[in-house]
């Protein structure tokens, strides 16, 4: 059973997805069809046009055209001014982003993995989150960090974690992960906008993967609020909240439970911090149930923050323990077989909703 | 000709006739990065000069001009300002100094010693020049127009800080002076300074960045990312390097093995000077210059000061366990770059004992009624908790700042009463 399923999952993550009535109902009209990347890319172009002091860094963002392609044509666009390709110092570029970001202009870092920005993390923690504060208002930094997150496929312990509960923990910073195509164009445009600084995780996996976008989401203007989860998928059951590639995985667990009679709401947070408390709170008091699904590691992690403020907010209303979902408490293996067992699967998923709802049967009768 | 031995390690063809051995000798190849000549004598570059990079001194140690010195000229407005603020920024020490250890102050930092390094290149800099300090520089604040008032206020976190309470003393800041508020990290100003020389470049306007650091910053990794982006981006900033002996209680000899600061500086392709830093006159020559080609010619400019941390590293330290009371009682009163820059202002007669009592003893009134006021202003109010975490307040701290209020109108015995809300 193992195998196949992993053959269905790797597939999955190397196609488009085809699309779903239930989960785009909620779009106005599938107008067109826009990878995550080109909605990337697309983001980064209309803001940079729009506003001069909008520039990028990072390495290979200008004649590579981006280790992942995400500033592709830019460098040709705009030129070396605004499209700097920086020597290997995430440390140096990110202070020289954020004295930037101090003199007024509006720098977008790019790390070729958030792995490689903990190099970088006193600037973004010490220098970018807190320097509003510290400074009583006369220094912002209106500043966007932004890069792949979390998992990839194949790429061992130093390439792998999610910092999403990292960055989450600390205030002075925004968090966002976007999901779909709408969610990367109108969060990126959002971050860029915004006053504070921004740290935006993406995920290079569904860099390649293509979904409907709204005619309204095509618009230069278009901007997704900060702080605002999206309810994917509308069910009475159980509530899933996940971000970023547990989305889609949470979305394929609900069909799947939909079958088995179980009808799960699935929420895209979008939003690591702020959390939209508000929407997971109503969720809960609406099913009674919640699983928490995160790709990283389980202590400490963004589920917890979320099974608190459930606990906090709407205690009475659960009718069972919360279910989290996390990576394995190990640092990333390589081995193909190995990683699989590494990362939450549309299984797991799918049997901790169960267990929320008491239909569970336990490991050793399930084997 | 080479024995075969000699010329077996190196990577080229053994030369069997001295013609042969000449065309090798001439050639050169083009390696990325530039042509480089060959050598077939193999030759390690020193770790260590015979000479050490000497320092640019304008003024001998009895504040007379040296001969055949060059230097920048200052007006007699100028170097009476200097000296003033000199004196106000020693005096202001030595006062702050003593409120702490009397309890009145949590902390400080003292600048004695390096007065010279903080007025002079502050004079010698405009004030759309960006300053970028480290913590060892108010002066170039006090220059800039920051009064002893505000000095005071931030030292006490009270609710005439533009900080609004928000940072240990001595952390000072202000837009208004062109001075970026100071941070506790080491080092991370340097690539901010490059960011934001990069920034003024492309708006093309007429400024540079100064920034300041200590010897014991240069170890940092960011320094070594700012020198190199400096150079590479082409960005107009001037890295001042006070290298004052101590980090906290580590010498140089612990701290680095290269000369100093100063011959990094090629290192990165970033041209550089040694002075002296208790030559107040040298100094603002030497920042006048670096400004001037920074400017021009959009490029980096490296200045180590070398002088002598007189005072301790801040009030949490006792540098008398680690250093000599002797060395540290010469350097202050032989080699105080204060009194040295007050012989060159007297011999020039814009200087005299009167003038000399009467700005100390102002001074001094002045700076003991800014402690008075200060410790007993009101603290910022508690809003001011809540604010700038982010532009506007979010949902979680608004709630909690309600809350906040409401519980201290009900229990306002648990609470403070100079506090207000």
């Amino acid at each position: 059973m193992l195998g196949a399923a992993r053959q269905k999952m790797l597939g999955q993550s190397l196609q488009r997805i085809r699309p779903m009535e239930k989960v785009f109902r909620s779009y106005s009209s599938a107008a067109k069809q826009m990878t995550v990347r080109e909605a990337l890319n697309s983001a980064l172009d209309e803001e940079m046009s729009a506003d001069p002091k909008v520039f990028l860094m990072g390495e290979e963002v200008g004649e590579y055209q981006g280790a992942y392609k995400i500033s592709k044509g830019l460098l040709d666009k705009y030129g070396p001014e605004r499209v700097l390709d920086t020597p290997i110092t995430e440390a140096g570029f990110t202070g020289i982003g954020v004295g930037a970001a101090y003199y007024g202009l509006r720098p977008v870092i790019e790390f070729m993995t958030f792995n490689f920005a903990m190099q970088a993390i006193d600037h973004i923690i010490n220098s970018a989150a807190k320097s509003n504060y510290m400074s009583a208002g006369q220094m912002t930094v209106p500043i966007v960090f932004r890069g792949p997150n979390g998992a990839a496929a194949g790429v061992g312990a130093q390439h792998s974690q999610c910092y999403a509960a990292w960055y989450g923990s600390c205030p002075g910073l925004k968090v966002l992960s976007p999901y779909s195509s709408e969610d990367a164009r109108g969060l990126l445009k959002a971050a860029i906008r915004d006053p504070d600084p921004v740290v935006f995780l993406e995920n290079e996996l569904i860099y390649g993967e293509s979904f409907p976008v709204s005619s309204e989401a095509l618009d230069s203007s278009f901007c997704l609020p900060i702080g605002k989860a999206k309810i994917e998928r509308e069910g009475k059951d159980v509530t899933i909240t996940a971000f970023s590639k547990m989305v889609g995985f949470s979305l394929k667990a609900a069909e799947i439970l939909e079958k088995e009679g179980i009808s799960a709401e699935v929420i895209n947070l979008r939003s690591i911090r702020p959390l939209d408390r508000s929407t997971i709170n109503a969720s809960v008091r609406k099913t009674n149930r919640l699983v928490t699904v995160e790709e990283g590691f389980p202590q400490h992690g963004v589920g917890a923050e979320i099974c608190a403020t459930v606990v906090e907010d709407s205690f009475g209303y659960l009718d069972a323990p919360v279910e989290r979902i996390a990576g394995a408490d190990v640092p990333m293996p390589y081995a193909a077989n190995l990683e699989r067992m590494a990362v939450p699967q549309v299984e797991d998923i799918v049997r901790a909703a169960k267990r929320a709802c008491y239909r569970y049967v336990s490991t050793a009768a399930a084997a | 000709m080479l024995p075969d031995s000699q010329v077996a390690g190196l990577n080229q063809s053994k030369p069997r006739n001295s013609a042969v051995l000449r065309i090798t000798l001439r050639q050169v190849l083009d390696f990325p990065g530039g042509k480089v000549a060959f050598t077939p004598q193999m030759e390690f570059l020193s770790e260590s000069p015979e000479v050490r990079s000497p320092c640019y001194r304008v003024l001998d140690e009895y504040g007379l001009s040296i001969e055949h010195s060059s230097f920048a000229e200052v007006s007699k407005e100028v170097a009476i300002k200097m000296y003033s603020d000199m004196v106000t920024l020693q005096t202001m020490d030595t006062i702050f100094y003593e409120a702490q250890r009397q309890g009145r102050m949590s902390f400080y930092v003292t600048t004695i010693g390096e007065e010279a390094i903080n007025i002079a290149s502050a004079a010698a800099l405009s004030i759309s020049d960006i300053v970028v300090p480290q913590y060892r520089e108010p002066g170039v604040l006090l220059w800039r127009g920051f009064s002893l008032q505000e000095f005071a206020n931030q030292c006490f976190g009270n609710k005439g800080d533009n900080g609004k309470g928000r940072q240990m003393p001595a952390h000072y800041g202000s837009n208004k002076h062109n001075y970026f508020t100071i941070a506790s990290t080491i080092a991370t100003q340097l690539p901010h300074a490059v960011g934001a020389a990069y920034s003024l470049k492309m708006d093309k306007k007429d400024a540079c960045v100064a920034t300041y650091f200590g010897d014991g910053g240069s170890s940092e990794g960011d320094f070594h990312a700012a020198l190199n982006f400096a150079a590479v981006l082409e960005a107009p900033v001037i890295f001042i390097c006070r290298n004052n002996g101590w980090a906290i209680s580590t010498p140089l000899s612990d701290q680095f093995r290269s000369d100093g600061i100063v011959v990094r500086g090629k290192a990165y392709g970033v041209r550089s000077i040694r002075v002296d830093g208790n030559d107040a006159l040298a100094m603002y020559s030497a920042v006048h210059a670096a400004r001037k080609m920074a400017i021009s010619e959009s490029r980096p400019i490296l200045i180590e000061a070398l002088t002598y941390r007189v005072g301790h590293h801040t009030t949490s330290d006792d540098s008398t366990k680690y250093r000599s009371a002797d060395e540290i009682e010469c350097w202050r009163v032989k080699r105080d770059p204060v009194s040295r820059f007050r012989k060159w202002i007297e011999s020039n007669g814009w200087w005299c004992d009167e003038t000399e009592m009467e700005l100390r003893s102002s001074v001094r009134k002045q700076l003991l009624h800014a402690i008075q006021v200060a410790e007993q202003a009101e603290k910022p109010p508690i809003r001011d908790l809540f604010t700038d975490v982010y532009d506007v307040p979010p949902a979680n701290l608004c709630e909690q700042e309600k809350l906040l209020k409401e519980t201290i109108k009900r229990y306002p015995q648990e609470y403070p009463a100079h506090v207000s809300v």
